[in-house]
């Protein structure tokens, strides 16, 4: 049952980032992301990774990609004032793309299939547990990360502010 | 699996279907009543004693009207949007616990449709995926008007999810668990967490507000700005689905904050009440009192809506992001330390 739900939802998932290449309307691509999240969701479900799955849908489904849509809305992008890509940038473009496969490939390899990762504690992703994990061992990255965070997000709040003119 | 367990949950999610559609109903009904009395007017009544059929002769009238595509509009799309904004709006009840397990013939049935335990979490999550049909629906009608509303409502329920999630930081670090639940069973009686939580209740109501797209926050839809807003092009039951949408949200806020805030079915005295009336009709009562505080959150609502005028777009961003979230992280420290204290002596 579990597997069947597995290679069902995975199916989706490859169909759904495939549309999001394919689509020609930006907007339709956005869409398309927001269902590939949706999918990934379900997949952190069957890791029974609960928290995991709440967060990923509150801030990726329900935040990021809001501002995404909010931004290619206003960008009012369509086939008229499209930019014209060269040639050149299309070569870079496969050069880099082959580059990332041959990446993943060989990382892939390395991942022997036989001896699957078992998770020593299969309630691990609940939430009361992820906390206990998150603020006992794994303390000072967590709040490293945190403050990265916090840090981003001071610098984000200072690029959009203008600039004061200083006369003289 | 149970096949008990199975016709149970199908009744449940049935019956629950049922109460959420016939309650928006008749909220539209008993906006128009409320406004008029507030307005010192009769309001609907022709169809039916005191108007009582009126929400029937409307939904006649919106399934009868003509429905139109506009042109340049993209198709799929447009149809999507009310669909997602119906849909979002109706998933928000299975995790909301409508009333103690009922003890039929030795069989424990919960009213709840599901017990997950990041419940609040998952209400977050439907609450934040809800701006999707208004921000669909408002891009596929190719309207400038219907755009500019879109990108207002996206801004406005980005802005106060933000002070609603802090505000329920507060009350977590009361209740030390994410299961709606067991955050109502530990309001047993009269310790409802608004005693506790009053500022945390106050944040999280005006940003229920805010997220329903009620007045005075009903900047999405402003009329005298936006023409109709993200539903200009709409017509027929696709913006009777939005306009029902609307309700059903404010029925499923109301929901959340008697829950979480108000102590769900909980009531005083409801242990002398479950010990003389049995076991069956003890948790009825508990249910019945909790859909009562529902009503008066819906009341609240209309009442706001017909005393308040609609904010400014600055004066919403200012109160968002300068009045609320200080407040709110305020709170949540406060909070904390109040907590730490009284855990140490």
């Amino acid at each position: 049952m579990g597997t069947s739900v597995f290679y069902f939802v995975a199916t989706l998932s490859i169909v759904f980032s495939l549309m999001v290449i394919f689509s020609k309307n930006p907007i339709h691509s956005v869409l398309y992301l927001i269902l590939t999240f949706f999918t990934f969701t379900v997949h952190y479900v069957l890791l029974n990774a609960q928290f995991l799955a709440v967060v990923n849908f509150i801030v990726y489904m329900g935040a990021i990609m809001v501002l995404f849509l909010f931004v290619l809305m206003l960008l009012n992008l369509n086939k008229e004032n499209e930019p014209n890509k060269s040639g050149l940038i299309k070569i870079l473009g496969v050069i880099a793309g082959g580059c990332l496969i041959v990446t993943l490939v060989g990382s892939l390899k390395a991942v022997s299939i036989n001896s699957p990762l078992v998770l020593q504690n299969p309630n691990l992703g609940l939430v009361k547990n992820l906390g206990k994990e998150l603020f006992g061992p794994f303390m000072l990255p967590f709040e490293l990360s945190s403050i990265l965070l916090l840090t981003a997000m001071v610098g984000a709040v200072l690029l959009t502010k203008k600039e004061e003119k200083t006369n003289g | 699996m149970d096949i008990n367990f199975v016709i149970e949950k199908f009744l449940l999610v049935t019956i629950l279907f049922a109460i959420t559609l016939l309650i928006a109903m008749y909220s539209t009904y008993a906006e128009r009543k409320v406004a008029a009395f507030l307005q010192d007017r009769l309001g609907p009544d022709r169809a039916g004693p005191f108007g009582i059929f009126q929400p029937l002769a409307d939904g006649l009238k919106m399934f009868m009207k003509e429905e139109i595509i506009p042109t340049n509009a993209s198709k799929w799309l447009f149809m999507v949007g009310p669909g997602l904004a119906m849909l979002c709006a109706c998933i928000g009840t299975a995790v909301i616990p409508w009333g103690q397990d009922l003890n039929v013939g030795g069989r424990i049935i919960p009213l709840q449709v599901t017990d997950i335990n990041v419940g609040v979490l998952y209400l977050f999550g439907v609450v934040s995926l809800g701006v999707y049909g208004v921000m669909i629906g408002g891009w596929a009608s190719n309207n400038k008007y219907s755009l500019l509303s879109a990108i207002r409502a996206a801004c406005q329920n980005i802005s106060y999810e933000v002070a609603m999630g802090l505000s329920i930081i507060a009350l977590l670090l009361l209740t030390n668990t994410l299961s709606l639940r067991e955050i109502v069973e530990q309001q047993h009686g009269w310790r409802w967490n608004v005693l506790y939580q009053p500022l945390g209740f106050l944040i999280f109501m005006i940003c229920s507000f805010a997220e329903t797209n009620r007045a005075p926050f009903d900047l999405p839809e402003c009329e005298t700005e936006l023409i109709g807003g993200y539903h200009t092009e709409y017509s027929s039951m696709k913006l009777g689905f939005y306009l029902f949408a609307e309700y059903i949200n404010m029925f499923v806020s109301s929901a959340v904050m008697a829950t979480l805030y108000f102590g769900g079915y909980n009531y005083p005295g409801m242990d002398w009440v479950a010990a003389h009336v049995g076991p069956i009709a003890g948790p009825l009562i508990g249910t019945a009192v909790l859909f009562f505080k529902i009503f008066m959150f819906i009341f609240f609502f209309m009442w706001v809506r017909w005393t308040i005028p609609r904010f400014r777009y600055d004066q919403l961003m200012n109160l968002g992001w300068k009045g609320l979230i200080p407040l709110a992280i305020a709170n949540i420290i406060i909070t904390g330390i109040v907590i730490a204290v009284v855990n140490k002596f």
